[in-house]
């Protein structure tokens, strides 16, 4: 694993995707994959094409050109719900919760088990079991949440927790998480390790798609970098710095780098705008998980 | 029937671990118009002699069958976060469609009472597609329909009052199955469905999702816009049942029966717990806000207070309620 992805079949393989909007081009052909159990960040400035990337992935655009592969096999998705089927599951921003519902049955909504009562006919919903695989999922997660509790009395970082198990209810071989620190109050990027270590114990992949780069460098194993609908770079994240990968998002190539090392302050380098300076001993490498 | 819902209720609201003083907050924020409720029961039981009997009672729950009735598609539609200012016409439209097709002109009485119910399902179908399709507020939209449902109520007979149906239709209000009027088991059956609709399948739950956070339920799949029209059309399916029971019981139908229906209704639903900006509310709670304006209306009238009073106590008891829910979920 140690030489690189091509050791193992990747879990996702997104090769040469197009895509265009009328006279907009969204995507110029772009290729990423992702390995089984890696975790991944998506990086680029707005508008770079992360999230129509990301809308391709999860059936909700339909790509002009190129192909999904699983596993190897060639895959299409039609609608998110044959990607959700596919093991793909997406952790949007906002965590897409109803606060007004307990926690089990967020986790299940739009896809609540159901039981028979008076034959198949009329059909109502298994609340045992909802409960059941909520508390099952929590516990994978290390965070135990009372099910019958409203979203409303929740923590962000309780949110978070429930909009992740919702993916793990349905065996998610593949998460993408969408900014997933923009909607917690403090900068949690402490508890993210945490979550994303979780996942990769669980031999979850993981997509992240953010501009914050502490955060990428904190949690991911590789990284692409997207700029103007192209991705720009490819990297291990202990293989580049994250001023380096900031100049890239910027000015979409590293030339002219180490002149604009010299020419700027050094306090101006880091770009993350709020980033803490990266502890060496948090950034996990590939090869070194358990 | 009362003591039962408070012995579900208690059942049911187990809470996580809260200090002595939320407690308290929550016990009189899901039980505060079950105490008024009871309170108002007790105090007419000592000063009304008659008020506490079986025969005043069944009339009390009559009276208020009809409204009930509407009242239950409502909750639907009001916990989406929409509303349905048309049942009032509905009622008047289908009640009229109802009485010309009555038995008395010779059909048979399914051709009258699909015929009503039909008509309120169209007037249903046209608030959704304006709400859904042409995306207008659910406020505007069922006052475009209330207006056109009273109009066609209207022109269909040029403004004349049709009476006289046969005695099949007569039943469907004046009617008894054992000792329980017609209305009643209408009412009752027709909220034992949809409180199971509701609290226990698939459908009842999105309808709250989509009143708590629609852009959510877009996200997790659910079908937003079938759901918005199911509820659109239940309540206009039950607010024309509503103008069939009360057509039937006045033996005739005017053009501009169930005028203002929708105010006493919404008062009703948002007395039982429902909140207008939708995702909150149940139909036993609507249920109980139907008997408790029922059971103050027979009260007064037992008492004696002139029915000018009537209808400010109406409107204190929608205020103390609006503020026990306000309170409740500060």
């Amino acid at each position: 694993m140690t030489d690189g992805p091509s050791a193992t079949t990747p879990l996702v393989a997104l090769n040469n995707i197009q895509k265009t909007f009328g006279a907009v081009t969204a995507l110029r052909g772009v290729s990423i994959d992702v390995l089984p159990g890696e975790t991944f960040a998506l990086l680029g400035d707005n508008a770079a094409g992360k999230s129509t990337l990301m809308k391709v992935l999860t059936g909700v655009y339909q790509p002009d050109h190129g192909t999904i592969r699983m596993e190897g096999d060639a895959v299409s998705f039609p609608t998110p719900a044959v990607s959700r089927t596919a093991g793909i599951e997406m952790v949007y921003q906002d965590f897409a919760l109803a606060d007004n519902l307990d926690v089990r049955t967020n986790i299940f909504l739009g896809r609540e088990p159901q039981k028979n009562i008076i034959g198949p006919l009329v059909r109502v919903i298994d609340k045992k079991k909802m409960e059941r695989e909520t508390n099952r999922v929590l516990e994978r997660l290390d965070i135990p949440i009372n099910p019958r509790l409203k979203v409303k009395r929740l923590s962000g970082g309780q949110r978070q927790a429930v909009a992740i198990g919702r993916a793990l209810a349905f065996d998610a071989k593949l998460i993408i998480m969408d900014e997933p620190t923009a909607n917690l109050s403090v900068a949690k990027v402490d508890k993210l390790i945490e979550v994303t270590q979780k996942l990769k114990d669980l031999g979850i992949a993981v997509i992240i798609i953010t501009h914050r780069l502490d955060e990428a460098f904190a949690v991911a194993d590789r990284c692409a970098v997207m700029r103007q609908g192209e991705v720009v770079g490819r990297f291990r994240m202990d293989e580049v710095t994250e001023s380096e990968v900031a100049h890239l998002i910027s000015q979409g190539s590293l030339d002219g780098y180490e002149a604009a090392l010299d020419d700027a302050p050094p306090e101006r380098r880091r770009i993350g705008s709020t980033s803490t300076p990266i502890k060496t001993d948090q950034v996990p490498t590939i090869g070194s998980d358990a | 029937m009362s003591t039962n819902t408070v012995a579900v209720m208690l059942r049911e609201t187990k809470q996580d671990g809260p200090s002595p003083a939320m407690r308290v907050k929550h016990f009189v924020g899901d039980y505060g118009i079950l105490i008024i409720f009871a309170i108002v029961l007790a105090f007419l039981s000592i000063a009304a002699p008659n008020f506490l009997t079986l025969d005043n009672l069944v009339n009390v729950v009559r009276q208020s069958s009809i409204i009930g009735i509407i009242a239950l598609g409502m909750t639907f539609i009001m916990i989406t976060a929409g509303i349905d200012l048309s049942v009032g016409s509905v009622v008047g439209l289908a009640g009229m469609v109802f009485a010309i097709l009555a038995p008395s002109s010779g059909n048979a009485l399914w051709i009258p009472l699909v015929a009503g119910l039909g008509v309120g399902l169209l007037v249903g179908f046209l608030s959704a597609a304006l709400v859904v399709w042409g995306r207008v507020l659910p406020f505007l939209a069922t006052l475009a329909t209330m207006a056109v449902a009273r109009t066609a109520a209207l022109v269909l007979t040029d403004g004349q009052v049709v009476s006289g149906l046969s005695g099949p239709a007569e039943w469907l209000g004046s009617g008894f199955i054992g000792p329980i009027p017609v209305p009643v088991i209408l009412f009752i059956v027709a909220a034992l469905l949809c409180d199971f609709v509701l609290s226990r399948t698939k459908f009842g739950s999105h309808v709250y999702a989509i009143g708590g956070n629609e852009e959510s339920s877009k996200k997790v799949g659910i079908s937003v816009n079938r759901v918005l029209f199911t509820v659109y059309l239940i309540g206009g399916g039950l607010a024309a049942m509503g103008g069939l029971v009360l057509t039937a019981r006045l033996d005739g139908a005017a053009p501009t029966a169930g005028l203002t229906y929708e105010l006493q209704v919404i008062a009703a639903v948002v007395i039982g717990g429902t909140s207008l900006f939708g995702g909150v509310g149940t139909i036993r709670g609507t249920v109980i806000g139907v008997l408790l304006l029922g059971v103050v209306m027979n009260g007064m009238n037992l008492l004696g207070v002139s029915s000018y009073y009537q209808q400010g106590v109406q409107g204190l008891i929608l205020a103390l309620a609006v503020l026990l829910n306000r309170w409740k979920s500060d």
